[in-house]
């Protein structure tokens, strides 16, 4: 087998070799319309898995026509095995105000926020020192543009755009239903642009180096640098920056830690690839990811880890969709009947349908996604499911 | 009663009298006191002029926004995936012997509440634990003997 060294980049990490408030005068220099041109010509997309385009989202929120419009970066990095945002907003928090006031800028948007989740309360004291430091730069080149931050209170279904938004509105963090969409309806009921963390920074990236220059990296259908949450059973745990477009069994060689079974990609929300998958799976092909990608090696029991994940999906339902809310407590209860021999082992075909239920039934990407690491972890691993 | 009011009219004076003030107001009463009592909740939606059903509502939706009693040191140990393949569970076993109390417990003396919480993005580090704001990371049970000893004597 020939090993293939991975192509490793540092444009979002890297640190700030060109001030990136240096990025934010120079952009606002030019027209908000060729900014947004160059933001949909780099192909970004959200960087917290659901890849929307960047810049289609960024013209709808500019051709809405408001007296107040927020911009939200979305910090409430709460899926099992993501933590790039916490590095990204300790290391380089300037890269991402920049972005989010050049999104500002772009749109007519004055007010930004921080949606900070509560986990990170630690790293508060720090950033409002940096939130000090943009809100006088703004001020200093004329920019009508602030941030603040937002603390939660502990609910994964709140890094759900809409739910994020009612969070904020002092209420139940539950999604909300689209259309209307932020752009059109957010915050207050005013046009609301909610980003990710690391899609902030990458577009402020965008403008320091030109739509040109961006999308060599990255695969056709994916552009740019992707951050990736290392963990698991990996000698090199941790935040690493790669391009997309890599297949797991070159991922598998640098990070795994020889004895690798299957790859969890896009944290538990995401797929469990098996071994025999490596070779095919293009990580950034055909499904985004929010870049979480957890290892298991042969020694770990693939019921065990199904098992937590569901436990994960039922305590964090909001409870609102009845798919979602009976449908996680049911796939639980289910794999542990079938692995008691209380059920034959063809029911877990019928937990599957159920999954699939749950994927058209629900309202958000939670419901929705429980299939995905659901049925790609039973139909790989099943006799795992029953013995 | 009163140091309350100025709990939450700081809060308004920060964030208006609008609904939006109130996870503001919930965190930093939870900050103050550790948990919600059910007064506390009758009060606030007194002053926003909304119903203490919406206040309870929104409270006990959220993990950090206690509606029991809890101790002055909460103690949230991560049983997501990667932080359980890592030992989470001595670690957890090695602060039940300690503290004498099992999960969702409350020490008799009132300081130390032991929980456990779901991913704290700490997942390249585990197992990992926040102790109320603070994080605690490569845990073993031997660095968690030492942590909780520090806080028995040393904080209050």
């Amino acid at each position: 087998m020939t090993k293939k060294q991975l192509k490793r980049v540092d444009i979002i990490l890297s640190p700030y070799s060109v001030s990136p408030y240096q990025v934010l005068i120079n952009t606002v220099k030019r027209s908000k319309d060729e900014v947004i041109k160059e933001m949909i010509n780099s192909g970004l997309r959200g960087r917290g898995g659901a890849g929307f385009p960047t810049g289609l989202k960024w013209k709808l929120a500019s051709e809405q026509i408001s007296d107040e419009k927020y911009i939200i970066c979305n910090a409430d990095e709460g899926e099992p095995g993501t933590f790039k945002d916490r590095k990204i907003l300790s290391e380089v928090p300037r890269k991402v105000f920049s972005g989010m006031a050049i999104a500002g800028w772009a749109t007519n948007s004055t007010k930004g926020v921080v949606y900070l989740r509560r986990e990170y309360k630690y790293m508060v004291a720090d950033l409002e020192k940096e939130i000090e430091v943009f809100n006088n730069k703004a001020k200093e080149i004329g920019l009508d543009f602030s941030i603040n931050i937002f603390l939660g209170a502990g609910a994964y279904v709140c890094g759900e755009e809409t739910a994020l938004i009612e969070s904020m509105e002092g209420k139940r963090g539950e999604p909300r239903n689209k259309p209307p969409y932020p752009i059109q309806n957010g915050f207050k009921g005013k046009p609301t642009i909610v980003g990710n963390v690391e899609t902030f920074a990458s577009a402020s990236m965008v403008c320091r180096y030109g739509a040109d220059e961006y999308v060599k990296f990255g695969t056709n259908d994916q552009h740019g640098s992707k951050l990736f949450s290392i963990s698991g059973d990996s000698p090199k745990e941790g935040v690493h920056e790669l391009e997309l477009g890599m297949s797991i069994e070159d991922f598998v060689h640098e990070f795994g830690d020889g004895d690798t079974k299957a790859v969890q990609v896009g944290g538990v929300a995401g797929f469990c690839v098996p071994r025999k998958h490596f070779k095919t799976t293009i990580i950034g092909e055909g499904q985004t990811t929010g870049g979480a990608t957890m290892i298991f090696n042969s020694t770990r029991s693939m019921y065990h880890v199904l098992h937590n994940y569901l436990d994960f999906f039922v305590e964090e339902s909001c409870g609102q969709c009845t798919p979602c809310r009976v449908g996680t407590q049911q796939l639980l209860k289910g794999i542990e009947a079938v692995k008691l021999g209380e059920k034959e082992p063809e029911y877990l075909e019928q937990l599957i349908k159920l999954s699939q239920t749950m994927k058209v039934a629900s309202k958000c990407g939670l419901g929705q996604s429980v299939a995905n690491s659901f049925a790609s972890i039973v139909t790989n691993f099943k006799e795992e499911m029953i013995y | 009663m009163s140091e309350l009011k100025t709990v939450i009219s700081d809060q308004i004076k920060k964030h208006g009298k609008g609904r939006d003030a109130l996870m503001p107001i919930l965190q930093s009463i939870v900050e103050k006191n550790n948990y919600l009592t059910n007064e506390n909740m009758v009060e606030i939606a007194k002053e926003l002029d909304i119903s203490a059903a919406d206040v309870y509502g929104t409270a006990s939706f959220y993990s950090f926004l206690e509606t029991e009693e809890r101790g002055r040191y909460v103690i949230r140990i991560c049983k997501s995936i990667t932080c359980d393949m890592k030992g989470k569970g001595k670690v957890l076993r090695t602060i039940q012997d300690m503290l004498k109390i099992k999960i969702g417990e409350t020490t008799q003396n009132k300081k130390f509440s032991l929980l456990e919480t779901n991913c704290i993005g700490l997942c390249d580090q585990g197992p990992a634990m926040l102790i109320n704001d603070d994080f605690y990371n490569h845990l073993t049970p031997e660095k968690v003997r030492e942590v909780l000893v520090d806080y028995i004597r040393n904080k209050n």
